[in-house]
């Protein structure tokens, strides 16, 4: 990472593309899952922090980045608009931890951040996307950055050293 | 009923509750730490999901959070969070230690706040119970001591609230001398909504 970096920060239930040497960045990923594309050839990568699994379980959508199943396509498809390959994207996953554990097992049923992982994965390889890296699960939060120069996704955890994936 | 139609009436009487379930959380919570704990006039409306973030703090910033499940027939959760500097406060004023011995929380001290989110729930709903005559009953509490971002939306989603825009009823507990400083939330569900302003003579 150098200082001339633009960095572009991605909300919770945002989606954002970008070209080199941008960083993409979205903090605080606890339940939520992060998704990042990248094309290598065409140095242009995309990030989303997604909330929920299926959008199909509501009946009205607002916003499609805050599902897995619309925002992975939405996502790739503005990738392409910016001069991405769809059969070069590269996926890297972080988030769907369990933050709380409840002792009542009866509140835990929904079990976001599991189903958020599997569905994440399920659209990736429904899209003929290969997942490269990722770091899921666990209790933990996760802030996740995205580097459109040479692809790699830094996670920076509370109290550990900041890792490359 | 959406939440949109809420009247000035209907968020005054939300206010009210909260005002009287707070007002008992703070006494309980002065008692326990052997100081005055003061309040801010609770606020009620229904705000976006994703500006709830900024009513307690920046995204990265370290927080505890204790969560409660209520059920019965008003459903909904009660969030109580505290910035790192505060968890450690709380911590030292409940053990009798002086300010500043804690620096980082463990199994004993995480669950002496899930015990304190344990009281201040207790003390919130049975004021409201009494003053709606609804019973309302807490889950064991769960604690998560992380970013905020991280610890907020996953205290909505892992609770099984995923609306575009929630209803909250929220207030700012502190205390000038040692400096802290929670957040409470009451986060009613649709049903529990009604169920609350009908037990108050108001029609919806």
């Amino acid at each position: 990472m150098n200082i001339f970096n633009l960095e572009l920060k991605v909300g919770i239930a945002e989606l954002k593309v970008a070209r080199s040497p941008t960083l993409l960045v979205t903090i605080g990923l606890g339940s939520c899952i992060g998704v990042a594309l990248w094309d290598r050839l065409a140095k242009v990568g995309g990030l989303a922090h997604i909330m929920l699994p299926d959008s199909k379980q509501f009946s009205q959508v607002v916003n499609k980045a805050k599902f897995a199943d619309l925002a992975i396509p939405l996502l790739v498809k503005k990738l392409e608009d910016l001069g991405a390959s769809k059969h070069r994207l590269e996926a890297k996953l972080a988030g769907g931890a369990q933050m709380f554990s409840f002792k009542d097992r009866r509140i835990s049923v929904f079990n976001i951040g599991e189903r958020n992982i599997q569905v994440a994965r399920k659209v990736l390889q429904e899209l003929g996307i290969k997942l490269v890296a990722e770091d899921v699960g666990g209790n933990y939060g996760r802030t996740m950055i995205l580097n459109t120069a040479n692809g790699e996704v830094y996670i920076r955890i509370v109290g550990r050293p900041q890792k490359t994936i | 009923m959406q939440w949109i139609n809420l009247s000035p009436i209907h968020l005054d009487a939300l206010k009210e509750i909260g005002n009287i379930g707070a007002g008992h959380a703070a006494t309980a919570l002065s008692k326990l730490v052997n100081q005055m704990v003061k309040m801010e006039v609770p606020e009620a409306g229904v705000i976006r999901f994703n500006d709830i973030f900024s009513m307690v703090g920046r995204e990265d910033e370290l927080v505890a959070c204790v969560i409660s499940k209520v059920s019965g027939k008003a459903p909904g959760s009660i969030l109580f969070i505290l910035d790192e500097k505060s968890a450690h406060a709380l911590v030292d004023l409940m053990m009798g230690l002086k300010i500043g011995t804690t620096r980082e929380l463990n199994d004993m001290t995480s669950s002496l706040l899930e015990e304190l989110g344990n009281i201040l729930t207790g003390a919130f709903l049975t004021a409201l119970s009494q003053a709606t005559n609804i019973t309302l009953v807490p889950s064991v509490p769960a604690l998560a001591f992380d970013m905020l971002g991280a610890v907020l939306s996953s205290a909505f989603l892992e609770g099984g609230c995923f609306a575009e825009e929630v209803l909250i009823i929220r207030t700012r507990f502190f205390n000038d001398q040692t400096k802290i400083d929670g957040h409470f939330f009451l986060v009613p569900e649709v049903k529990a909504l009604s169920t609350i302003l009908k037990s108050l003579g108001l029609s919806i």
